[in-house]
C-alpha cells in the first residue's frame, strides 16, 4: 500500500501549478461553505433564542389541555420544591412560573381587554429582561401589590405611574375577579400586540387576584444548551405525571420553525452552488490527469498492473487533492469562525433598527458547532470519490493497445 | 511443449473502410531461451505479431499458446494478470512511471506479484547491479539518460521472472554506444539467465546479435533464419 500511497502523491506533484490551484479552489469553497453555513446557524440559534426568551421559553409545562383551551380551569398546583426539581435538571438555565389569564381593564372612562401576567419578578426579568422595558416608574417586587402596563394600553386607558386601574373578569371555577389595582411602572415592548394588551403582576398577588393560591397555568423554561432540549424533555418528563403536558418552541411557534426551514432552503441552494464549484475544480484536475496519462495508464495495463490498481492509485490523488484543499480549508476556517462566533458581525441600517425594536441586538454570532466543520469536510471527501468515478470509468474502459499507441 | 505456439494466425483491421490484413496465416514456433528477432519494413506486421504473442491484441482468426494456453480465450482482466505473471516488455519509448526512482520502478512489478519486501528489495538491487545501474538506484527517469532508463526497462520486463520479453524497437531511441551495451545487458541475460527475448525491430545491431530472425513481409513470413 505504501508504494501506491508514494505513487499517488507524487503523480499529483507532477504538475505543482495545477494542483495548487485545484486545491485553492477547494479552500476557496469550503471556507466560503463552512462561514456561511455557519452564519446561517448561527443567526437561527440566535433567532430562536431571542424569540423564546422574549416570552415562550425553550420548553414549557401546562396543564393538560391548557394550550388548547388556555381555561383557567387546566391550571397546575406547584410548589417551590417542585420548580427546584425543574431547575436541577442538567442544562436548564431557568424555569418561570406564570399565572396568564385575561382580564377587562378600566380607568376612569375607558375599558380594554388585557392579558394579564402574574409572574415571578426576578425570574422573568432573569429570562425576558422585562425590567430594561420599563419606560416609567419602577420594576415589580415579590411582594408589590400592583401592576406593569405595556405603554400602548397605558396610552389607551391614558393612565400614567401612580394611577389605579380596575380588573375586572372570570376567575377559576367561575369566581369573579375585581380590583383596583396601582400602576407601579410602564413598560416598552417592540411588538405593538404585546405593547398594546399586557399587564405584568406579581405572581403572589395574582394567584391572590384569583383566588389560586399555589397555581399556576404554565411553566417557561429556559436551557443553556439547545441542542439538549430532548435531554431536558425526557427529564422532566420522569418528573411530571400524565395531567402536565410539556410542549416544545417548536410545537408553540411552528411559524417560526417555517420561516427558518425556508430559509434553510436557500442557503442549501448557495451550498449546493459552491459544491459545485467545489466539483468542477477536483473533477476537472482528475479528468485532465487523467487524459494526459492515457499511454502510461496502456502502459501499466501491459505490463501486469491490473486495471484495480490503477483506479486505486487515481482514487488516492483524488483524495489527497481534496484532503489538502480540505485540510487547509479548515485550518483556515476554524480562527474565522471562532472569532466571528465571539465577536458577532453586526449589522447596520434599516434591518437593525427593526432589531431593535423588538430587543433583540442586531448581531449575526457565527456558530462554531463542529458538526458544521465535519459536515463540509465529508461532503468534500464525497465529491473527490465521485470525481474519481470519471477515472474508473475511463480505465475501466481503455484499451491498452490503443493507449500505448497514443 | 513449445514456450510459444502460433497457428494459423490471421488479423484483420476492419473497422477502417479498407480492410487491412496485417497478419496472413502465421505459423510459428519459440523456444525457450531463444533470442530471436522478429524483422521487416515499416507496416510489415512486426509490431502486430509482437502485440499478439503479449496478448495485447486479439486475432481475428488462429491461435496463440504460450505454455500451451491459448490466450485469445482468457478475459481481458485475467490476460493483464497472465502477462503480469508470464511476459516482460520493453518498449520504444522505455515508458517507465516517471514519478518512481529506477528501484521502485522495478520493484512495483514485484509488488504486484505479492512478492515479499525483503525478496523485493534485494532481487531490485540485483537487477540493477546485473544492468550496471546500482550507482543510481534512486533516481528519478528524467535523471537517467535514455540508454539507462531502457536498462531499468530491461531490469523491470525480468523483475517479475516471466517465461519470456518482448522488446518492440527497444534501441529505436538509442545512440550506437547505449544499444550497444543494452544489448549486451540483454545477451548477457539470455545466456546466464535462458531468459528467452523476442525483439521486434530493424535495427542490425539487434539482428547481428540475435540467433534466430524471422523476416515478414506484407503480413507474412518470408524467411525464418537461424544464425551463429
Amino acid at each position: 500500500m505504501k508504494l501506491y500511497l508514494v505513487l499517488a502523491w507524487r503523480n499529483i506533484w507532477r504538475n505543482k501549478r495545477r494542483t495548487i490551484l485545484a486545491a485553492l479552489s477547494v479552500i476557496f469553497a469550503i471556507v466560503l461553505a463552512i462561514f456561511t453555513r455557519a452564519m446561517q446557524h448561527g443567526s437561527y440559534d440566535y433567532m430562536i433564542d431571542s424569540a423564546v426568551r422574549m416570552y415562550t421559553g425553550y420548553l414549557q409545562i401546562h396543564g393538560k389541555g391548557y394550550w388548547e383551551e388556555r381555561s383557567l380551569e387546566n391550571s397546575i398546583e406547584i410548589d417551590d420544591e417542585f420548580l427546584k426539581q425543574i431547575e436541577a435538571i442538567r442544562f436548564v438555565e431557568i424555569a418561570v412560573p406564570r399565572l396568564e389569564s385575561y382580564l377587562l381593564v378600566s380607568s376612569k372612562e375607558i375599558t380594554k381587554v388585557a392579558n394579564v401576567v402574574s409572574t415571578d419578578p426576578e425570574k422573568e426579568n432573569q429570562m425576558t429582561k422585562l425590567q430594561q422595558k420599563i419606560t416609567s416608574g419602577k420594576y415589580l417586587s415579590q411582594n408589590d401589590e400592583g401592576l406593569l402596563i405595556g405603554e400602548g394600553l397605558a396610552r389607551m386607558l391614558n393612565v400614567k405611574v401612580g394611577d389605579s386601574l380596575i380588573l375586572y373578569g372570570q376567575g377559576i371555577y367561575g369566581t369573579t375577579v375585581a380590583t383596583m389595582s396601582p400602576v407601579i411602572g410602564i413598560i416598552k415592548f417592540a411588538i405593538p400586540d404585546l405593547n398594546n394588551s399586557f399587564i405584568y403582576l406579581p405572581l403572589i398577588y395574582g394567584q391572590k387576584l384569583f383566588s389560586m393560591e399555589n397555581r399556576i397555568t404554565t411553566i417557561s423554561i429556559m436551557i443553556t444548551n439547545p441542542k439538549q432540549i430532548s435531554y431536558v424533555l425526557n427529564e422532566i418528563r420522569k418528573i411530571v405525571n400524565d395531567n402536565y403536558n410539556i410542549m416544545t418552541w417548536e410545537e408553540m411557534m411552528p411559524e417560526l420553525v417555517q420561516g427558518i426551514q425556508l430559509d434553510s432552503v436557500s442557503g442549501l441552494i448557495m451550498l449546493f452552488i459552491l459544491y459545485l464549484v467545489i466539483t468542477f475544480g477536483i473533477f476537472g484536475t482528475i479528468m485532465m490527469m487523467t487524459a494526459e496519462r492515457t499511454k502510461e495508464f496502456g502502459v501499466l495495463l501491459a505490463i501486469g498492473v491490473n486495471r484495480s490498481k490503477l483506479v486505486l492509485i487515481t482514487t488516492l490523488e483524488a483524495i489527497f487533492i481534496s484532503f489538502i484543499g480540505a485540510l487547509t480549508g479548515l485550518i483556515v476556517s476554524y480562527p474565522l469562525v471562532l472569532y466571528f462566533h465571539k465577536n458577532p458581525i453586526r449589522f447596520s441600517g434599516e434591518l437593525a433598527e427593526i432589531s431593535l425594536k423588538f430587543g433583540v441586538e442586531p448581531i449575526i454570532p457565527l456558530s462554531n458547532e463542529s458538526g458544521i466543520f465535519v459536515a463540509q469536510t465529508l461532503v468534500v471527501l464525497l465529491i473527490a470519490l465521485l470525481s474519481s468515478l470519471y477515472p474508473i470509468n475511463y480505465i475501466r474502459k481503455l484499451k491498452p493497445i490503443e493507449a500505448i499507441r497514443l | 511443449m513449445p514456450l510459444i505456439e502460433i497457428i494459423s494466425l490471421n488479423k484483420i483491421y476492419d473497422k477502417t473502410k479498407v480492410p487491412v490484413h496485417a497478419l496472413k496465416d502465421i505459423n510459428l514456433t519459440i523456444e525457450k531461451g531463444e533470442f530471436v528477432a522478429i524483422v521487416g519494413p515499416s507496416g510489415s506486421g512486426k509490431t502486430t505479431l509482437l502485440n499478439m504473442i503479449g496478448g495485447l491484441d486479439s486475432p481475428t482468426n488462429g491461435k496463440v499458446l504460450i505454455n500451451g494456453i491459448n490466450i485469445s480465450k482468457i478475459k481481458s482482466d485475467e490476460l493483464i494478470d497472465f502477462r503480469l505473471k508470464n511476459i516482460g516488455f520493453v518498449f520504444q519509448s522505455f515508458n517507465l512511471i516517471p514519478v518512481l526512482t529506477a528501484k521502485e520502478n522495478v520493484e512495483f512489478i514485484m509488488l504486484l506479484q505479492g512478492v515479499t519486501k525483503s525478496e523485493r528489495e534485494k532481487r531490485t538491487i540485483e537487477l540493477l547491479n546485473a544492468v550496471g545501474l546500482g550507482d543510481k538506484i534512486d533516481s528519478r527517469p528524467y535523471e537517467l539518460s535514455g540508454g539507462q532508463q531502457q536498462r531499468v526497462a530491461v531490469a523491470r520486463a525480468i523483475a517479475s521472472h516471466p517465461s519470456f520479453v518482448l522488446a518492440d524497437e527497444p534501441t529505436a531511441n538509442l545512440d550506437s554506444t547505449s544499444a550497444e551495451g543494452l544489448l549486451d545487458i540483454m545477451k548477457e541475460l539470455n545466456q546466464k539467465l535462458g531468459m528467452t527475448f523476442i525483439f521486434a525491430t530493424h535495427d542490425n545491431k539487434v539482428i547481428r546479435r540475435v540467433r534466430r530472425v524471422i523476416t515478414l513481409e506484407d503480413g507474412k513470413i518470408k524467411s525464418d533464419v537461424f544464425q551463429n
